[in-house]
């Protein structure tokens, strides 16, 4: 017997919350929702901190374009059944923007909902590669990340440092097999093998030691982890205990500075990773961090997904305020189609553009973790390895079989 | 090299050992499981969050206080001992009299609130807590590289096991404890106070739950969902080896833990349901569970 405990509240959860949040209407003003993960595993990475970045994005350019905007949220749990009712009640009752929502399938059933409607959808958090591919919309666009960004990102850029041999360990869902294959695929154009992977149950296990050793075993050069959130920091901490660090590397193929945080420099230092956002890139980043810090849980600097929802609300603004707030709610697809033909241009990815099938293009660095002694305090975790200009790090648009571009 | 069904014979070794270690924590918590149903007849869904909270209290004694890992080993579990028995005194005490499916749904509402109040405090990601420097390092057994620390919990929870084990079969205190589940009544008419005796068994289980979670912190994440995963597994054993049974969930929780070993190697994608198929088994041929009496 499985008793999903979140499941029990999912009910009363999807009802209630977003009509208390809903305030009595007001013509004209701009309404996004943030729809994301308040108490599951990705609740760091992305939840209240997503919440509080597009709050930010409101607070400093609403005013200054002319037009008015509020911020609701509320918690889709990581499941699709809840994810969707509350978007299509959000929807209905005059939300115009729903940003965020992390957890690939939650993501895929809400950006069908938007086309349907007519309204707009601004994803962050999820990383399907797919919402740019065959599932793309004329009402989506997929900001932060994906998973040929990602595969792309750390396994081409270990393949050529050297590590041409390769073992997985994968989280058994979508998402898992989509981050192996990409990354399969990309070790195997620089020249490198795959010699094995291990595909666990998910969500349901804590202990890696078992495919450690079968890694191990394997004799590969580079340990690859198609998992996220805690399973990652799981199997790092575990591949330390059993000394895989002495002759593998290990690249979290899906990992943020919040796992990095939580696992302590200690653990986590050497590590790979590949994310378009740190805080500490640029007089711009650093800016935009020492803003929304004071304000985020735990005093944490933002995070790539949470600082993507600061990006994308950004533009949208921008595009709505060139528009008059009126046109805006009128028509979601001629937003994007607008949002689409401006320069995109925020202080946490810097300048870019959103490519005809939704994906928004900006470079992506692969980052190594400090050392303890490298580091200058808390947050200090990044050096910079590699950096992949925006045009290529992102899938071509004619490989992504988009519906909306084809012919 | 020599092989068995195709896996090389060392990597099996390993995986058997592997699957003793995941099995000495299985044994763990079960057993206070065990201990809590077998005395109190209560369904404790807590446990998950118990062992949780054990490993968070680990974590705040070295960063508030200092106290590294060998006093948390000590003092967490007398801690969060403690709050059980604050929580058997004020509301699981009044729920005995009651169907079993009270005590769960209160226990299960307090895990879930107990999860949600750590999961706003210290979020979801996870906190670091480093092995001790006593116990890190590894041996390197020839065909695989074992943890030391990964040994030390083998050998304490097979202690801890057997020392509960002891003090209910083989001492006055456990005798009193097991009269006391046939026939309170009688007990307590020959000078005995059972309702204390109840409140120190649950906080005695609690306590075990919460050693398991200082045991854990080194190797797993410290996040408030860590217990949520092992529970359902660890109710699996408690129902496998015979509800109450302390001698059947200790066997049981080692031998799942090889079998899950086991099925690690040839088909990972099922280790989360062959232990379930196992109790659906177990359940059909002998439904009192292995150890269990009818």
């Amino acid at each position: 017997m499985t008793i999903h405990r979140r499941g029990l509240l999912a009910g009363a959860a999807a009802t209630t919350l977003p009509f208390a949040t809903l305030r009595a209407q007001q013509a004209n003003m701009l309404r996004l929702g943030v729809l994301t993960d308040m108490s599951g595993p990705y609740r760091d990475p992305t939840g209240p901190g997503s919440a509080i970045c597009t709050q930010q994005a409101v607070m400093e350019f609403a005013s200054r374009l002319g037009i008015q905007a509020e911020v609701i949220q509320a918690d889709h749990q990581n499941r699709p059944d809840v994810g969707s009712n509350i978007a299509r009640q959000w929807y209905d009752q005059g939300v115009d923007v729903i940003v965020d929502v992390p957890t690939s399938s939650v993501a895929l059933a809400i950006s069908q909902i938007a086309r349907e409607k007519n309204k707009l959808f601004l994803n962050s958090g999820a990383a399907t590669s797919d919402l740019t591919g065959p599932a793309c919309s004329p009402n989506t666009v997929h900001w932060t990340y994906d998973t040929y960004m990602l595969a792309k990102g750390t396994g081409a850029a270990l393949t050529r440092a050297g590590g041409d041999s390769w073992f997985f360990i994968t989280a058994d869902y979508a998402f898992g097999h989509a981050l192996q294959r990409d990354t399969s695929s990309f070790v195997e154009q620089g020249g490198g093998r795959v010699l094995g992977a291990a595909r666990y149950p998910f969500p349901q296990t804590t202990d890696f030691s078992s495919y450690l050793v079968q890694a191990q075993a394997s004799r590969a050069k580079v340990l690859g982890l198609a998992n996220a959130g805690t399973d990652t920091a799981n199997c790092i901490k575990q591949a330390r205990e059993f000394g895989l660090t002495r002759n593998m590397r290990i690249a979290g193929l899906l990992m943020s500075f919040m796992e990095v945080h939580s696992l302590g420099l200690d653990t986590a230092q050497g590590l790979l990773l590949t994310e378009p956002f740190y805080w500490d890139l640029n007089d711009r980043t650093r800016a935009f961090s020492q803003r929304v810090q004071p304000r985020m849980p735990n005093r944490a600097m933002p995070a790539q997904v949470q600082a993507g929802c600061y990006g994308a609300t950004v533009h949208y603004l921008k595009a709505a305020g060139a528009m008059g707030a009126a046109a805006a709610k009128a028509d979601a697809r001629a937003v994007v189609e607008r949002m689409k033909s401006m320069e995109t241009d925020d202080d946490a990815f810097g300048t870019g553009r959103i490519r005809p099938d939704g994906r928004k293009i900006h470079p992506t660095y692969l980052f190594q973790v400090k050392t303890p002694r490298e580091s200058r305090g808390t947050w200090d975790y990044y050096n910079i390895a590699a950096t992949n200009p925006a045009e290529e790090a992102f899938r071509p648009m004619a490989e992504g079989n988009c519906p909306l571009v084809r012919g | 090299m020599d092989e068995i069904f195709g896996i090389p014979a060392p990597l099996l070794f390993g995986q058997l050992l592997l699957g003793l270690i995941n099995g000495a924590f299985y044994a763990l918590l079960s057993l206070g499981l065990a201990v809590i149903f077998g005395m109190l007849n209560v369904i404790n869904f807590t446990h998950g969050a118990q062992f949780m909270l054990g490993a968070f209290v680990a974590w705040a004694m070295l960063n508030f206080l200092g106290l590294g890992y060998w006093w948390a080993l000590l003092l967490a579990p007398i801690v969060v001992g403690l709050f059980g028995v604050l929580l058997e005194r004020t509301m699981i005490s009044k729920l005995y009299k009651l169907d079993h499916l009270y005590g769960l749904l209160l226990t299960f509402g307090v895990g879930l609130i107990i999860e949600g109040l750590v999961r706003n405090e210290f979020g979801s990601s996870g906190l670091p807590y480093r092995i001790p420097p006593e116990l890190s390092g590894a041996w390197d057994l020839g065909f695989m590289f074992m943890p030391v620390y990964r040994g030390w919990v083998v050998i304490v929870a097979l202690v801890a096991c057997i020392a509960t084990w002891l003090v209910i079969e083989r001492t006055r205190i456990g005798s009193y404890l097991r009269a006391a589940t046939e026939n309170p009544a009688l007990v307590q008419a020959f000078g005995i106070n059972v309702p204390r005796m109840m409140t120190l068994t649950y906080g005695a289980g609690v306590a075990l739950a919460a050693f398991a979670g200082v045991l854990a912190a080194p190797i797993y994440s410290v996040n408030p969902q860590m217990g949520s995963n092992l529970i359902i597994i660890v109710f699996a054993v408690v129902v496998i080896g015979g509800m109450g049974s302390i001698l059947g969930s200790v066997l049981t929780g080692f031998g799942l833990g090889i079998v899950e070993g086991l099925t690690k190697v040839f088909y990972p994608e099922a280790s989360a349901t062959v232990i379930f198929v196992v109790m659906a088994i177990v359940l059909l041929l002998r439904p009192a569970g292995l150890f269990g009496r009818a």
